[in-house]
């Protein structure tokens, strides 16, 4: 029976790299999400533009201002002369924020006293805002620290801070290991559930039915070439990510492809359900797209798990790619042994038993 | 080719295409439950606003000092503090259990009495998490200062001068993600849709056989691609409706624009989209390909060029280019200033600037690609 | 069917008229058209002819100003379809090979969108929709969705929408394919009575018996006029050289390939006992006494048709060795049952599609499931070979239910499908590969076993081609390979010719003839009453049931009454079709 899998798999590679356009479909989103992703997912805040409504005038302001301006966060400062500019400016998002510098700020600051000033923020991008802030504050104490050096209390450095696995803090060292399965999630799915629905649409699907093949032989010639791929665009990515990206891979390539694996025969599961309820590529297309919106945006991926409701964070238990995205973070920047591999493998293997069961019952009815 | 519009033949197209969307149940279901899931998904799901991050605590130091400070973190709504030993907690670190580690060393009391200013803390973070990682570096710091100060104050210490910076959010003063993450996810849902609509009604005709029979008769260029699109604008409308809705009557989100404005750039962005997925349904005559090229066009780029979640400047700048060229970028601007700040027309007069371009390219290249013959 | 040429009294001046058209495509350097100059008069049905790729459906989209001529003019009354497009549009009704219905429509809608397409309003949409609602019988299925009508309906839907506004030129393109021939008698006579009118009609068909009924007909091959006046001219070239063998007491397949080994003879086909062949130019004398005819086997000169017209001018038949067959290894069971039906029924809801069906299939047979469309025979074969699950009943093949079966039982069945399933984006070898690595062909013999359908089919030029990108003949050749190339004992074909022309056919039944003599067992469907006749047993179903089976001559008998001496295949088809209903 082996050969006959083998004849199914090389057929169905056949099909998938034969045209040219196929080859586009796996490759391009594949290089496109690689440059532009690490680029582009950031949450830091750069390049922006700083509105300063100085009301005092003073020396010291002026010096401060030099400082914004000195930040990556802010490539333009835009000064500002009265509280009408100051909303327009707000309004019209000419500017992340505004600082407003009151005019007693030079005088507090001569006596000693604690001086005020304002922030005005874009709630239409709060966070971006409160990113911007939080590097305002840290101008601001520095100053301070500064023009306080010589009296008596001097603040030093309060607390130490050591950021494990990435101490930079690097954004796309979290992107690039989130990448290798959200990326491979799309064309697991794709392959399996429409070249099933393909085959059902364009007749093929009756002469398997006759052949010596099973059900259950179809569904693993099926499978088969759909991890292929998800393991060589998986692949792809790490490449990407250790060489080109630069980050170190800190486990062990063993588990990651062990667990790849399972992350990929539970897509399968579920691509191969979705094919079993679908006649046309349409539907399952459709399928597929309900399926996998989801599922990336409960991964933790685009917003942490902890921060949803409860009864959301129950429905991403089912969601393979949270799973796997803790994996292959765990493995690559925390070097993840096999116990802790292992708890997040379970549930992988959970969807994937339901899943397939699932698709080889309707499969069955199906064709009853 | 001089030929001449014919209502009564436009008409007979449009009624033909009403009847496919009302008779097929997945144009229901992609133009009224799909966007109201998807709205649901990412009203609750997608939240930036830290809450409830577990975090450990290493308490070597029993003294009243570190218990006093740590209770305070105890106390925060945004933390959930877990404590043990200062191996276990690390472990957890590593499986990521805790996002954060606070180590309160056995020191703690006394070097806090005898030079206040002095570092006592130590803070661990899992930079795997680089945006939860910061915000614990940061709310940890803040708290620290904050308890200093307060001991300062019950003592009556010289108080450590701190400068003020009062923030007040404009539009959204406490600051949720949610306020303006549900107007940019009705942009990236309504890309989706309306790209998704299109991408199949041109490429369903060539497929069906039912191209070379319309092309036979004397119908133009014009009526054809006005009755592709003014259905599925009319349906567009109605799931923009149902999101805007939606949103503002489920999730609670404040809208402060007017109806009018909202209609008047959410008209002008679906023509674009619906323009962009008819020019693919034109080009590929092939239902399979236009629908997986519309999502590859659409969602992708749309969720992460358009500045909903990414912040657009801080992209490099050939990225930023590139992001210019993607609709949904112009439509979050929009959809975020009639949702928290009103009809700020400086704003939407250059984003509808932007989008009638863009609509215009994608309508025109249509036009031009529009087969009138079989060659 | 006979109805006599048109009337002189219309008038005759060409309402279409192609001087020195040519058609070339980007992608193929043969051109599709190569320099055609002709006429189309218009009280009269033109017939257009001729094998796949002859280039009819491009001459008539050219007409139809839906392809621009590469070179030369096209004048549809006198107007050019190109730059007067709105104008010829509105004269000329196009019907193309699938026709545009919207099937989530229903039928009223189709009719109405149509209507405001070719600017049919007031009372002229009126009359015109009861005119031909009432032409095409379709009045009281006016709200059903087109798509659930039948095969037949569809096609008298699509006409009626064609003929809205009343169009002076209508170009229909194969509109009968597919179709069951009561179906197809009354789409002839709905078009006979357009003419009658004063209709100039194109109908491009696959069916030679409909070709023989025009007034005029073009034959084309390979993008050239090869003839151009009345059928029967075509058929008095032959006129003399027919010949039937009678009496055949041995097999008539073994007879037939005797025959047509025979340098004197130019084409051959079973037809019931008989066996009917034509004679090369300048044999007709021949003596075919050195073949073995068999003992009681006598020779009685034959009508000429139009087909054997056909056959001549493109340079004869295909021959009757069948290469494959001699390949294919003996199958040793002989008039055994191994294909039978017991008490079978399928119903979907409350319709019933195959209602207490029974028959057997001996080894080495041919049978034959015929049927109007949506009759049930579809159903029936699909359950016979285990795609789908009798409600009840039995279905057996070699005495194993397939569907229930292990896959073994499988293993020696051959299936090939109607729409010729292949794999479309890969190539001919690799589409070999694969159905070779299915059945479990592995080392030498599924190298062996490839090579020989290479040589078998004429596959070398075509190895690495698309199979989507090959002509329809080598598509139903590829797929007929691709069923065989595991030498299964029986084989079930689902409309294996539909839509496939003459020649191509012809090689087709030579081939299941060479295997059936080698033991193998056939089941096939069709809907060319022509091929009903190479079986050896047929099953008729109408309205889920097995109305009558039997040999050929026993159904045409049954079929005979007075004034019906001496019945075809397709009046047998008809009058027991239509007894059964009445």
């Amino acid at each position: 029976m082996h050969l006959r899998i083998i004849a199914l798999v090389i057929k169905e590679l056949q099909m998938l790299l034969g045209d040219a356009a196929g080859r586009r479909l796996l490759i391009m989103p594949v290089v496109l999400q690689l440059l532009l992703f690490p680029a582009a997912a950031t949450l830091e805040v750069k390049n922006n533009t700083l509105a300063v409504f100085d009301q005092d005038g003073g020396k010291a302001t002026a010096e401060l201002i030099q400082r914004f301006s000195q930040a990556q966060a802010f490539e333009r400062i835009l000064v500002i002369h009265g509280s009408d500019e100051l909303k327009s400016v707000i309004d019209e998002q000419r500017a992340l924020l505004a600082i407003v510098i009151p005019e007693d700020f030079s005088r507090r600051i001569a006596q000693g006293a604690n001086p005020r000033v304002q922030a005005i923020l874009d709630g239409r991008r709060s966070n971006s805002g409160q990113i911007a802030l939080g590097y305002i504050n840290q101008i601001l104490n520095q100053y301070q620290r500064e023009m306080m050096a010589g009296m008596e209390w001097v603040q030093s450095e309060p607390v130490t801070v050591r950021h494990w696995f990435n101490s930079n803090l690097k954004y796309h060292w979290f992107v690039l290991p989130s990448l290798v399965a959200t990326i491979t999630t799309a064309s697991t799915l794709i392959v399996t559930s429409l070249s099933l629905s393909r085959e059902r649409e364009q007749g093929t699907f009756d002469q398997l039915l006759v052949s010596p093949l099973t059900p259950g032989l179809i569904m693993v010639g099926k499978a088969i070439p759909a991890m292929l791929v998800g393991t060589v665009q998986g692949t792809i990515i790490l490449l990407a990510g250790i060489f080109v990206y630069g980050i170190p891979f800190q486990g062990s390539l063993v588990l990651l492809y062990g667990s790849m694996f399972f992350y990929l025969l539970s897509l399968v599961g579920f691509g191969l359900f979705i094919s079993s309820i679908c006649s046309t590529q349409q539907q399952a297309f459709l399928g597929v797209f309900c399926f996998m919106m989801p599922a990336v945006l409960l991964s933790g991926f685009s917003a942490p798990i902890e921060n949803m409701p409860t009864w959301m964070q129950w429905i991403t238990w089912g969601d393979p790619l949270r799973h796997f995205i803790v994996i292959v973070k765990g493995v690559f920047l925390k070097d993840m042994g096999l116990n802790q591999v292992a708890w997040h493998v379970l549930p992988l293997l959970v969807i994937a038993s339901v899943t397939l069961t699932a698709a080889n019952l309707s499969f069955r009815r199906r064709l009853g | 080719m001089p030929q001449s519009f014919s209502q009564r033949r436009f008409l007979a197209l449009c009624r033909k295409e009403t009847l496919q969307i009302v008779r097929d149940p997945s144009s229901l279901l992609i133009s009224v439950i799909l966007p109201l899931v998807m709205l649901v998904i990412f009203g609750y799901g997608l939240n930036l606003d830290a809450n409830r991050i577990r975090v450990g605590l290493v308490l070597e130091d029993q003294g009243d000092e570190a218990r006093e400070f740590a209770s305070e973190l105890v106390g925060s709504r945004y933390f959930t503090v877990v404590s043990g030993p200062r191996l276990e907690m690390t472990q957890a670190l590593a499986n990521g259990k805790v996002r954060g580690v606070l180590v309160l060393a056995s020191d703690f009391g006394r070097r806090t009495l005898l030079h206040p200013g002095e570092a006592p803390i130590q803070i661990l973070t899992d930079g795997a998490e680089p945006n939860t990682a910061s915000f614990v570096e940061n709310y940890v710091e803040g708290a620290w200062k904050v308890w200093q100060q307060h001991r300062a104050n019950q003592r009556g210490l010289p108080m450590p001068t701190s400068m003020d910076v009062e923030a007040r959010f404009w539009f959204n003063p406490s600051a949720k993600s949610r306020n303006y993450l549900i107007p940019g996810s009705i942009t990236i849902i309504m890309t989706v849709i309306g790209a998704l609509l299109t991408s199949l009604v041109v490429a369903r005709e060539w497929e069906r056989g039912t191209m070379e029979a319309l092309l036979a008769t004397p119908m133009t260029r014009a009526e054809f691609l006005l009755s592709k699109i003014l259905p599925y604008y009319g349906l567009g409308i109605l799931s923009l409706l149902v999101c805007v809705a939606a949103a503002i009557f489920i999730l609670g989100v404040p809208f402060r624009g007017s109806v009018g404005a909202l209609l008047l750039v959410g008209t002008v962005f679906l023509l674009s989209s619906l323009g962009m997925g008819l020019l693919l349904s034109t080009l590929t005559r092939n239902q399979f390909n236009a629908a997986q090229a519309a999502l590859n066009a659409a969602f992708m780029p749309a969720m992460m060029l358009s500045g909903f979640i990414y912040e657009i400047r801080s992209m490099p700048l050939i990225v930023q280019a590139v992001s210019r060229l993607i609709p949904a970028r112009y439509f979050v601007t929009s959809m975020q200033t009639l949702f928290q700040a009103g009809d700020v027309w400086p704003v939407l007069v250059l984003d509808l600037f932007y989008l009638s371009i863009a609509a215009i390219y994608f309508l025109g290249m249509t036009w031009r690609k529009t087969a009138r013959s079989l060659d | 069917m006979g109805t006599d040429p048109t009337p002189s009294t219309i008038r005759t001046d060409p309402v279409v008229e192609i001087r020195q058209l040519q058609k070339l495509f980007k992608k193929t350097a043969k051109p599709a058209i190569e320099t055609l100059t002709m006429v189309i008069r218009p009280g009269k049905v033109t017939g257009l002819v001729g094998p796949d790729g002859a280039g009819k459906t491009t001459l008539l989209r050219l007409l139809a100003g839906l392809l621009h001529p590469t070179s030369g003019t096209v004048r549809v009354m006198g107007l050019d379809p190109i730059t007067d497009a709105e104008k010829v549009r509105s004269i000329i009704g196009y019907m193309p090979q699938k026709f545009g219905l919207y099937e989530d429509l229903t039928v009223l809608e189709n009719l109405e969108l149509y209507a405001a397409l070719r600017n049919v309003v007031g009372e002229r949409r009126e009359s015109d929709f009861s005119r031909l609602l009432a032409f095409t019988d379709l009045k009281t299925f006016t709200e059903r969705r087109a798509g659930k009508l039948s095969g037949g309906m569809k096609q008298k839907l699509g006409l009626a929408c064609t003929l809205l506004g009343t169009p002076q030129i209508l170009l229909l393109d194969e509109a009968s394919v597919g179709v069951d021939p009561i179906s197809r008698r009354e789409l002839w006579r709905m078009v006979q009575v357009l003419v009658d009118g004063g209709l100039a009609v194109v109908w491009s068909t696959a069916y030679l018996d409909e070709a023989e009924l025009c007034a005029e007909v073009l034959l084309l091959h390979e993008g050239r006029l090869l003839f151009d006046g009345p059928p029967s001219q075509l058929t008095d070239r032959v006129k003399g050289r027919c010949r039937l063998i009678r009496d055949i007491s041995g097999s008539r397949r073994q007879v037939l390939s005797r025959v047509l080994r025979c340098g004197s003879v130019m084409d051959g086909v079973v037809q019931g006992r008989n066996v009917r062949i034509l004679l090369k130019k300048g044999s007709e004398e021949a003596d075919l006494s050195q073949v073995d005819l068999g003992a009681s086997a006598r020779i009685d000169v034959g009508a000429a048709r139009f087909e054997d017209g056909f056959i001549d001018i493109l340079g004869g038949g295909p021959g009757g060795d069948s290469v494959l067959a001699e390949h294919i290894p003996r199958v040793p069971h002989a008039a055994e049952v191994v294909i039978e039906a017991r008490a079978l029924t399928k119903r979907f809801g409350d319709f019933t599609a195959a209602d207490h069906i029974d028959f057997s299939v001996h080894g080495g047979e041919i049978f034959g499931l015929l049927g109007p469309n949506g009759a049930g025979k579809s159903t029936t074969f699909k359950m016979m070979c285990g795609l789908l699950v009798p409600t009840s009943g039995i279905a057996t093949v070699m005495g194993i239910d397939l569907k229930r079966s292990a896959s073994e039982a499988r293993q020696r069945i051959g299936y090939m499908a109607q729409k010729f399933s292949l794999y479309g984006s890969l190539t001919v070898r690799q589409n070999l590969l694969f159905f070779a690595g299915i059945y479990g062909l592995q080392g030498d013999r599924k190298r062996e076993a490839i090579d020989q359908m290479i040589r078998v089919f004429a596959f070398e030029p075509l190895v690495n081609v698309i199979a989507d990108t090959l002509p329809l003949g080598f598509k139903q050749r590829l797929a007929l390979a691709c069923a065989v190339m595991h030498e299964p004992p029986i084989l079930f074909l689902d409309e294996p010719t539909s839509g496939v022309d003459p020649i191509t056919r012809r090689e087709f039944w030579t081939h299941i003839n060479g295997v059936v003599e080698k033991g193998v067992t056939v089941m096939v469907t069709t809907h060319f009453m022509d091929e009903a006749e190479y079986c050896d047993r047929i099953g008729l179903v109408y309205r889920g049931k097995l109305i009558a089976a039997g040999t050929p001559d026993e159904l045409k008998e049954k079929a005979a009454r007075p004034g019906l001496e001496d019945p075809t295949m397709e009046d047998a088809f008809i009058e027991l079709v239509q007894g059964y209903s009445a």
